[in-house]
């Protein structure tokens, strides 16, 4: 009795150190592999996202030669940070040739119809509105929700986006609402027609990211501009 | 075995993925990434040679390493092979371009439980040489992607207008929004496959008809 049962034990041991040996260098061959393609890619990823990102924001601020990157501080004064910086709360001031500021580029998130969309925006601080929008990411129905991407009479919206603040100068003036239907004044963003649900998540990251951030663009506007100089 | 013996082995191994065992339109196998991916041309390419990549690379894997992986423990080897080029594969596209690698979203990452992989390790390459697995490899990945190729070129057209992203019929074209959905897919996908049943009924009947024909011609002669 005690033999049959020693047998297949000694069977099972020889079993167990040739199964860890085949998995153990699989599993090595396969961690190789994926790190040294992580380390190939990760520059050229880095570099394909800065480049998208800086193009983004060129496209949402016109005539824009040069950009710098901010971040606010305890108080709520913009400092400059590097490029490169891994901050993630980052406000980026536009200049053109003469180091005049453009505008400044914000980005805002949220949850979208089926996951989080990223987008960034341009503010005039002349014109005291939005004056153009990106989609940097987004996961939305193909052909319906992903209209917030490329439909022309959506993104007109945002052309001239009125966001200017009351007199305490720490509130817009008017909220930023969805309405379906043709806009009626500046402070509407129009819906697209079976889109619903996408275009309300677009107004509200925008309205809520409008109410922090103008404010705080305007009581910086100064060191905003002075850096252009620099 | 004599050299043209071989070579036409080789030829069989390869050129079956393509039309006779093609994994989508014969097998109905990676309906997952056939019905969401193929909204665009671009998106139905890049799916397809991302796969056929992953599968020829984890057919050359595994079949080299098919005499020390016991078999208690194939089916874990293989997708931990598989789960090791998808990663691989997820990172080249987003070094190659991160538009597409948006649009594919989650779907690249889902090609380590596609079915055709896993089954064609378990079906060939554990039991098969190292030249026979990557050309059978090559073959299943270039049927897969033929076929996805086949779905997005009509899915896009009729949806949007467009192929590969050039606008094809103006302003005014009013497109067919459901193509681009999933059900279209189904539509798609049943069309294809009502096609490709017809194709090879007309074909086993005309071989039919052809044998008759024969037999009947011998047995007047004798």
């Amino acid at each position: 009795m005690s033999e049959t049962t020693h047998v297949p034990e000694k069977k099972l041991q020889a079993n167990s150190s040739r199964l860890l040996m085949a998995m153990g260098s699989v599993g090595f061959i396969a961690g190789i592999l994926i790190v040294f393609t992580f380390q190939f890619t990760l520059p050229i990823i880095k570099a394909n996202e800065k480049a998208y990102l800086d193009q983004s924001i060129f496209e949402v601020v016109p005539n824009t030669a040069y950009k710098k990157v901010f971040t606010p501080d305890q108080n709520g004064v913009l400092k400059p940070i590097p490029e490169d910086s891994e901050e993630p709360y980052k406000i980026f001031a536009c200049y053109n040739k003469e180091h005049r500021l453009t505008g400044v580029v914000v980005e805002a998130s949220g949850q979208g119809f089926q996951d989080v969309i990223r987008l960034i925006y341009g503010y005039d601080p002349q014109k005291q509105a939005v004056i153009g929008m990106k989609v940097l990411q987004s996961t939305e129905t193909p052909g319906l929700g992903d209209k917030i991407i490329t439909d022309a009479k959506f993104l007109s919206n945002f052309a001239h986006l009125d966001v200017s603040l009351d007199e305490s100068g720490e509130r817009l003036k008017a909220p930023i609402t969805l309405i379906k239907g043709p806009r009626e004044n500046d402070h509407q963003i129009s819906a697209i027609t079976g889109a619903t649900i996408s275009s309300r998540a677009v107004t509200r990251m925008i309205a809520r990211s409008t109410a922090i951030n103008i404010p705080l663009i305007k009581k910086n506007i100064k060191v905003l501009e002075e850096a252009g100089n620099e | 075995m004599s050299d043209e013996r071989i070579q036409s082995e080789k030829m069989e191994i390869f050129l079956k993925g393509l039309w006779r065992d093609n994994p989508v339109f014969v097998m109905l196998l990676g309906m997952c990434p056939t019905l969401a991916v193929t909204n665009s041309v671009i998106n139905a390419v890049v799916m397809g040679v991302a796969t056929l990549a992953v599968l020829t690379l984890s057919n050359l894997l595994i079949s080299s390493l098919r005499k020390l992986i016991p078999g208690q423990v194939r089916i874990a080897t293989y997708i931990l092979i598989i789960a090791t080029f998808v990663t691989v594969a997820d990172y080249a596209i987003k070094a190659a371009s991160l538009e597409v690698h948006k649009a594919l979203g989650a779907f690249i990452s889902l090609i380590v439980v596609n079915c055709i992989i896993l089954g064609r390790a378990e079906a060939f390459a554990s039991k098969n040489s190292i030249g026979k697995s990557v050309l059978d490899g090559l073959g299943m990945g270039l049927g897969f992607t033929l076929a996805l190729l086949l779905l997005g070129t009509v899915r896009e057209i009729l949806g949007n207008g467009s192929f590969a992203g050039v606008d094809l019929f103006g302003p005014n074209f009013q497109p067919l929004t459901l193509m681009i959905l999933p059900g279209g897919a189904f539509f798609v996908l049943g069309s294809y496959l009502l096609l490709f049943n017809w194709l090879k009924h007309r074909k086993e009947k005309e071989q039919k008809e052809l044998e008759a024909v024969t037999f009947y011609t011998g047995e007047a002669s004798r």
